[in-house]
């Protein structure tokens, strides 16, 4: 018998036959076994995990089918067995470890609340087992651990703390959501390994939820594609990475991008269109009493970009490389070193005569549900930049106009409010407002790493499109080292402020020298896998 | 696979009447309390063609008298008609409550958006902020009174430079955030002059809050005027104000207790009455705080 049977999950709106929003999931899990739930936004990925452990908003209802654990269906089950199940015999673990902790309680009694509920043991012997959990989860020092509080530990630790609070009581099957979405690559592998040696120690059953096909080839045993609260198929990962079935899941893993630096491509010109030299930013010191704590944001990056090419910053988070980029944005002012743009020095300019360089550098922000102001139509962000340098309404509205078709969007899309687009619509607003000021560099600032792998594919052709059509020099920062040999001419890989290693893609990425960039490709989730060609990348090579 | 680019949601922009009419009737509590909001305002406007008496004729004949045919609510000590007096009162009071708080979200307004902007504007503002916020509101609009002399005027400034530090600082936090947005960093990246970035970008994100805001304000104020009165730090005592007719009346209140529950209740009504409101429309502007009800 399986641990987990779910059969025929609906859950729909308000109870509604007509706004379903999981049609009829049918899944099961053995004991020891991870089954991969995949899906991208708005698959109903989470909704049915939330429906297991008996925590859907009270908008959603399930309306058919039976979810069993053991056999007993958590469907039929009242709230007081639900909390009893809870913990015991099933767990989650979240996305963002910050939120699910408490910030006012120390950590090591975070856990052992749990036992204190759900077991019967001295507080002596639940100190002991906590303790002991959290060696499993190997968290260092444990004793000092214990009384810390969340704030005080990395993003890793608190993940780690949220899975010992989850596997505390031995539970059976462990859901774990986007666990790692929120975590840098390299956390993300020793969270992933953490996962799949406790299932082996523990024999627990888990449902892994992820939207990343990486990650999926990492730890999934079994994979469930889910598509608008559908299921496309269900299959074995290796199959279903070399024959997937549908053409939904082939689209799917076209669009992941491959690990493997694109083709090196001759330099159009050695014009330079952006250059930085020795660029630093601090944060803090000179404080009113005596010097106060400096924090060292960016350190001597020098960068070149020339016409037509796209330099890509990668980095975990606190590398720096976004400061870099609102420091060459002129949006934070650099502490010492030069900005290069189209010749002139703007590193210093003050605002006033930054104004005429504003038009020659755009930019393009992470969020695309907040790069717009969700108030004006459109149209009126688009030509916002142009009306400033003096173009008519009438022209820079017909050039908005353009803009919208070359990014692959109707003209009439001009008098529309940002909220009736998707996040990849927004974003090609978002680019075809920095175009409008026709620039001739363009920063991407994490500008896909909000967006669904299809849609972050179409984007990035977009991108790679636009450069081809109008010269376009790109800084492109991001996390993920697989956007960045997609795209990336030259690469830089910055650590706590400092350049570690800067040169072409295809060294950087293909054969890195320094030791922080090896363990960055080495933790890249999926690095073996060709997706697109559905093959490992050792079967290419014999 | 969800961005291709042929399904774009249509516009669906709805109007304000629209807007008006669904926070109205969103509870019979509302209904109730914009009813009465709306007779009190007609009432006000047209006090010379509602009222039975002249507020401020004096008839010794009649001091003091209970309700009767002929005086609705009875008289006061100078037999002057009680019901006309509280019509002609409510004009005092609700003009001192709409221009203290327009005054009060417009002040605030321009220096909450300086203070949020411009950053040795906000060291110097808000410590001056700061200090305001220290003194207890009343004291300060009695210190302003007793300065300038009761006048309309002086009630009205009086009562507004206290509540503008609580529009300052709402505006200066919405500030903040909505500065930190990535659409107005891209405004900044386009080379958008600062006045226009202030109301293109910042100002829609305050309109809600200062509209709720403002009706809390217009309570405080005719509350606060009210008071005013009643202390004699108020408008002059022959004109009618809701706050000064509970004042003469409160020696008389043996006698003929009408003269202070009549205009008291009127009062409280009224600001029951625009709270709800201001309840009701943010609840409107601000779904976030209405629909949160967990069933669980």
């Amino acid at each position: 018998m399986s641990l987990l049977e779910i059969k025929n999950l609906r859950i729909a709106l308000n109870g509604d036959e007509d706004k379903q929003v999981v049609k009829g999931l049918d899944l099961s899990i053995e004991p020891g076994q991870t089954m991969c739930l995949v899906g991208e936004s708005g698959s109903g990925k989470s909704l049915s995990a939330l429906a297991t452990m008996g925590l859907l908003p009270s908008v959603l209802k399930p309306i058919a089918g039976s979810i069993k654990l053991k056999g007993e269906n958590l469907l039929e089950a009242d709230a007081a067995r639900m909390r009893s199940l809870r913990a015991v015999s099933m767990s989650m673990i979240f996305q963002e470890p910050m939120t699910a902790l408490n910030p006012v309680a120390r950590v090591g009694q975070q856990i052992e609340e749990v036992l204190e509920f759900h077991s019967d043991l001295s507080q002596s012997r639940r100190r002991t087992r906590v303790k002991e959990m959290m060696e499993a989860v190997h968290l260092p020092d444990v004793d000092k651990m214990y009384e810390s509080f969340p704030h005080q530990l990395s993003g890793g630790q608190r993940q780690r703390i949220m899975i010992a609070m989850a596997l505390v009581m031995r539970p059976q099957l462990l859901i774990a959501d986007e666990p790692t979405t929120a975590l840098d690559v390299t956390t993300q592998a020793q969270i992933l390994s953490l996962i799949r040696e406790l299932r082996e120690d523990q024999g627990a059953a888990v449902l892994f939820i992820t939207h990343d096909m990486g990650v999926v080839s990492e730890i999934a045993d079994d994979v469930t594609v889910l598509k608008l609260g559908e299921v496309m198929e269900t299959q074995s990962v290796d199959a279903l990475l070399r024959h997937p079935r549908t053409d939904y899941t082939r689209a799917l893993l076209r669009a992941v991008p491959s690990h493997v630096p694109r083709m090196a491509r001759a330099a159009q010109s050695d014009n330079v269109v952006l250059s930085t030299n020795d660029l630093c930013k601090t944060y803090g010191g000179g404080g009113f009493f005596g010097k106060g704590r400096e924090v060292k944001a960016a350190q001597d990056v020098s960068i070149s970009i020339t016409k037509g090419r796209t330099l890509g910053i990668v980095g975990e988070s606190g590398s720096g490389k976004t400061t870099v980029a609102r420091c060459i944005m002129r949006l934070i002012d650099p502490t010492s070193g030069t900005i290069m743009v189209g010749g002139t020095d703007i590193a210093t300019m003050s605002q006033k005569e930054l104004k005429p360089q504003r038009k020659n550098i755009q930019i393009v922000f992470q969020d695309p549900m907040r790069s717009l102001n969700p108030r004006i139509e459109v149209g009126q962000s688009i030509i916002e930049g142009p009306l400033n340098f003096g173009v008519s309404r009438d022209k820079a509205m017909a050039r908005a106009r353009e803009l919208l078709e070359l990014v692959g969007l109707p003209a009439s899309a001009v008098d529309r409010f940002p909220h009736q687009f998707s996040g990849g619509q927004r974003q090609r607003i978002a680019i075809a407002r920095a175009l409008a000021m026709d620039p001739d560099v363009l920063v991407a600032d994490e500008a896909v790493s909000a967006l669904d792998v299809s849609v972050q594919a179409q984007v990035l052709d977009l991108l790679a499109e636009l450069q081809e059509r109008l010269g376009l020099g790109i800084l492109f920062i991001t996390h993920d080292l697989g956007v960045a040999a997609q795209i990336c001419d030259d690469v830089l890989v910055m650590q706590h402020g400092r350049v570690v290693e800067y040169g072409p893609a295809a060294q950087v990425l293909g054969a890195p020298q320094q030791d922080y960039t090896k363990a960055l490709i080495k933790a890249a989730p999926g690095r073996h896998w060709d997706f697109a060609n559905f093959r490992p990348f050792s079967d290419a090579a014999e | 696979m969800t961005d291709q680019t042929a399904s774009i949601a249509p516009p669906d922009r709805i109007s304000a009447l629209m807007r008006t009419r669904e926070i109205v009737f969103s509870s019979p509590l509302v209904m109730i309390a914009s009813l009465i909001l709306v007779i009190v305002v007609l009432s006000a406007i047209f006090a010379p063609w509602v009222v039975p008496h002249d507020p401020v004729r004096l008839s010794p004949s009649v001091r003091l008298k209970p309700p009767t045919d002929e005086f609705w609510l009875g008289t006061d000590a100078f037999g002057r008609d009680l019901f006309s007096r509280i019509i002609y009162g409510g004009r005092i009071s609700l003009v001192v409550g709409v221009a203290a708080a327009i005054f009060a979200v417009a002040l605030g307004l321009l220096f909450g958006l300086l203070a949020g902007y411009i950053r040795w504007v906000d060291a110097v503002l808000m410590r001056a902020v700061d200090g305001l916020m220290a003194i207890p509101s009343i004291l300060l609009a009695i210190a302003i009174v007793s300065l300038w002399g009761a006048s309309l005027w002086t009630v009205l400034v009086a009562i507004t430079i206290p509540e503008v530090p609580r529009v300052v600082r709402l505006v200066r936090s919405l500030v903040l955030s909505a500065r930190e947005e990535p659409y107005v960093e891209a405004a900044i990246a386009a080379g958008t002059p600062t006045w226009l970035i202030m109301r293109r970008h910042l100002v829609p994100n305050t309109v809600a809050p200062l509209i709720i805001q403002g009706t809390y304000i217009c309570a405080s104020a005719i509350l606060t005027e009210a008071i005013l009165s009643f202390l004699g730090a108020g408008i002059n005592p022959e004109t009618p104000s809701w706050g000064n007719i509970m004042a003469e009346g409160r020696i008389y209140f043996q006698i003929n207790p009408g003269i202070v529950l009549w205009p008291g209740l009127v009062v409280s009504v009224a600001i029951l009455s625009i709270n709800l409101l201001g309840d009701a429309v943010r609840d409107a502007l601000d779904p976030r705080m209405a629909k949160r009800g967990i069933e669980r």
